[in-house]
């Protein structure tokens, strides 16, 4: 390309191949941020363990990979994907519905900070749980889907497209689709809505509040063990500290999207995900948490409803 | 079991079938709940590949413990404690208690004033020297974080995830100054503080006027970019390797090392590093009471009462006229500053510091200390530090439990976890902590106590 440009010839495709990092590691981070953002929306808490949620789907995915392959041995990549994914939805599914019971459900008309720390405790239990029980290595698993389509050619740098990307692109979207329709066209949508509006009045209309929130703390988790189960194949390792930094990120995706706005979230995810792997490239990696975290802070004091979000109204 | 009860007074029937039930589903659900964590162990074999083992005696052990648990709860806790709801409350019991709450504090204070001479006493100078440092001055340390973290959180009601970071600030101006320019520690202490006070005000100013949650996650992030600075700018702070041979505090020029002019000589003592332990503790012990001092004095001003007003409704105290961001601020400040005194002991004691030493973990062990001890409340802090820390060091030393459960039981793997589990379990038993009335500071007549549960506690 331009000769003379300060990162030398091959700008262009160090950019497109960013672009594609970018978009992949925003996929999983929209995933997370979801949960909070839903979360949010219904019962105006930030669910601080569901960072490590999604790691601890990650660590199913992992056994649950680890039983299948060495213990059953099953050929089919294809297969074993798909029954991991669902295998890790379901636990996952298990322990934040527990956790809701458990830690969350008592607070409700508690003082407001309560479920807040209620959830970091959770947070700090939940790292702490798995560390216990699987250690405190890494666990890496080789590399399950190695083969890439090259997109573009250029002087000896080639832009490439793994097939584990794809995968997630495509993941994500059926995902998001489903979900999308979940909400906005079924009743169990509607009585969601209902309860993020007003809880007393959709109970006394014959919604039953208690269940539905459950279910939305089933579905945020079904949705970040899919983006646990993403993770652990895309970087093909896991340990019990992977919960906090990208639930910090996909909370700060969250946040930017406007929180309480589900397209939102996934438009923070991806936004979060481009400028990781830019600033990364090309400024710092050192500092790329750094830069997460002051997105964060500088979207919390500036534009706390985010991009989408709608400005909150101060109840007396 | 006398599970029927006929002879209860009341008649709280048990209903056995449905306990039952309920604690069939607990063993259901808690089984998938740990099947995948606690039923499969992932181990790296020789040839570094991770491989499976399975564990589902411990899974059924577990499940189990949690179902007896369930069962017991809803058959003899349940009824016991309805019973006890029943019952008026005796008047007499709560005087009694109120006497001992008001000989509480004067008795610890001297306790906590002889515990080191208690110690040399009992084990001699070379054993006191754990008993002081790990026991008396680490739990004092954390006492003194606690208490600067309640003027945040408990009356306040400002829920600050970052309060490490001012402690890192504290501790590291102490190092490096002290290294770079030599200054002397009782220098440093009272700078080490403003300069917190100071980075306290610089983050608050833009986040306060954000709602009690947000302004959480934006705290936290703010120590989480403080302690990523502290490891990557390595020209500035050394990185992960930290700043090592910080200079030690000295009587008044005296310093307790083995040489002529040491503190040993000069008294015409033999030489033993107790002493200088010993001073340690005594400079916490001060710096703990003034921390307590300060903000019990506080708590009468003006200020003071802005603070807690602002902590049980923001809305009404702006109605009145309060500036309510320069309450925040002072809070913030006056927080920050007790943090920078103990991050600069902390620096002086350790002699060597690195970003190990201000993760999030540290924020939430505090903070779960101040949520423990009953927000607001000083002697629950101070408590509450006692638990914890204490029972951390004391975890340290069971040592019979390898005999029990195995060579290669640490127990000190499990404080975090417990650390965590009393956090939520706090919340859900007592969201008002160990201590969970209020006294007011400002009252009409008769001071009288109020029950936690009568204030509104909003927006933050």
């Amino acid at each position: 390309m331009r000769e003379g440009s300060p990162l030398g010839a091959r700008w262009m495709e160090v950019f497109v191949q960013q672009l594609i990092n970018g978009v992949t590691l925003g996929s999983i981070y929209g995933l997370i941020a979801i949960g909070y953002t839903m979360v949010f929306g219904i019962i105006g808490m930030v669910n601080f363990a569901h960072g490590d949620v999604f790691m601890v789907s990650s660590f199913v995915a992992l056994i649950a990979l680890l039983i299948l392959t060495s213990w059953l041995g099953v050929g089919s990549i294809a297969l074993a994907l798909f029954i991991v994914l669902i295998v890790a939805m379901v636990f996952t599914s298990v322990v934040n519905w527990a956790i809701e019971r458990f830690a969350y459900r008592p607070l409700r008309g508690s003082f407001r900070l309560a479920p807040l720390i209620s959830a970091i405790g959770m947070s700090i239990f939940l790292s702490n749980f798995v560390q216990v029980t699987q250690g405190p290595r890494n666990k890496s698993v080789p590399p399950i889907i190695r083969d890439v389509i090259v997109i573009m050619e250029g002087n000896g740098y080639d832009v490439t497209i793994s097939y584990k990307q794809l995968i997630i692109w495509g993941i994500t979207a059926v995902l998001l689709l489903a979900f999308w329709y979940l909400v906005s066209k079924t009743s169990l949508g509607r009585a969601q809505r209902a309860c993020e509006q007003d809880q007393k009045m959709a109970a006394l209309v014959g919604v039953d509040v208690d269940r539905t929130i459950a279910i939305t703390f089933v579905i945020g988790a079904a949705l970040a063990a899919v983006a646990g189960t993403l993770y652990l194949m895309h970087y093909g390792v896991v340990s019990f500290y992977d919960g906090f930094v990208p639930g910090i990120k996909a909370f700060t995706a969250a946040v930017l999207g406007g929180i309480g706005s589900l397209p939102g979230a996934l438009i923070g995810g991806l936004l979060i995900g481009l400028i990781e792997t830019m600033w990364s490239a090309y400024f710092s990696i050192d500092y790329k948490d750094v830069a997460a975290f002051s997105i964060l802070a500088i979207t919390l004091i500036f534009l706390p409803q985010g991009l989408l979000g709608r400005p909150e109204v101060e109840k007396v | 079991m006398s599970v029927a009860a006929p002879s209860v007074a009341k008649p709280a029937r048990v209903d056995v079938a449905a306990a039952l039930k309920n604690a069939a589903l607990t063993a259901i659900i808690s089984f998938f709940l740990f099947l995948p964590l606690i039923g499969f162990q992932t181990v790296q074999n020789m040839r570094n590949e991770l491989e499976l083992e399975t564990r589902f005696p411990l899974l059924l052990a577990l499940v189990a413990l949690i179902t007896a648990a369930k069962l017991l709860g809803s058959l003899v806790i349940e009824p016991w404690r309805e019973r006890r709801a029943a019952r008026p409350a005796s008047p007499h019991k709560s005087a009694a208690m109120s006497a001992v709450i008001n000989w509480f504090t004067p008795f610890a204070l001297g306790f906590v004033a002889v515990y080191p001479v208690l110690v040399i006493l009992f084990v001699g100078p070379q054993g006191a020297l754990k008993w002081v440092d790990n026991f008396g001055i680490q739990i004092l340390i954390y006492i003194m974080l606690g208490w600067g973290l309640n003027i945040v959180v408990g009356l306040a009601g400002l829920l600050d995830l970052g309060y490490v970071a001012f402690y890192a600030v504290g501790a590291y101006s102490y190092a490096l100054l002290a290294k770079e320019f030599g200054l002397s520690f009782w220098v440093l202490l009272p700078l080490a503080g403003i300069l917190s006070a100071f980075w306290g005000v610089l983050l608050g100013f833009p986040v306060l006027r954000l709602r009690g949650d947000y302004l959480a996650i934006v705290t936290l992030a703010f120590g989480e970019i403080i302690r990523l600075i502290l490891i990557n700018w390595v020209s500035f702070t050394g990185g992960y390797a930290g700043v090592s041979g910080i200079p030690r505090p000295t009587l008044f020029g005296i310093p307790f090392n083995a040489n002529e002019d040491g503190f040993a000589a000069i008294f015409g003592l033999e030489f033993s590093p107790i002493y200088r332990t010993l001073f340690l503790y005594y400079i916490i012990f001060v710096l703990g009471l003034v921390t307590a001092y300060v903000t019990i004095r506080l708590r009468q001003l003006p200020v003071g009462r802005a603070w807690e007003a602002l902590r049980e409704d923001e809305i009404a105290c702006r109605s009145l006229g309060i500036n309510t961001t320069n309450v925040k601020l002072t809070a913030f400040a006056m927080g920050a500053a007790f943090a920078g005194f103990a991050g600069s002991f902390f620096a002086a004691r350790q002699g060597f510091i690195s970003p190990e030493s201000f993760t999030f973990l540290e924020s939430a062990t505090i903070l779960a200390i101040v949520v423990l001890g009953g927000m607001g409340s000083q002697v629950g802090v101070a408590v509450a530090a006692v638990i914890m820390i204490g029972g951390t060091e004391i975890m340290r030393e069971l040592d019979f439990l390898e005999y029990v459960f195995g060579n290669d039981f640490d127990p000190t793997q499990y404080r975090m976890l417990i650390f965590g589990f009393g956090m939520v379990l706090i919340m859900i038993w007592k969201p008002r902590g160990l201590v969970g009335t209020r006294e007011p500071s400002a009252f009409y007549k008769e001071r009288r106590t109020i029950l936690g549960s009568f204030v509104k506690e909003g927006h933050g």
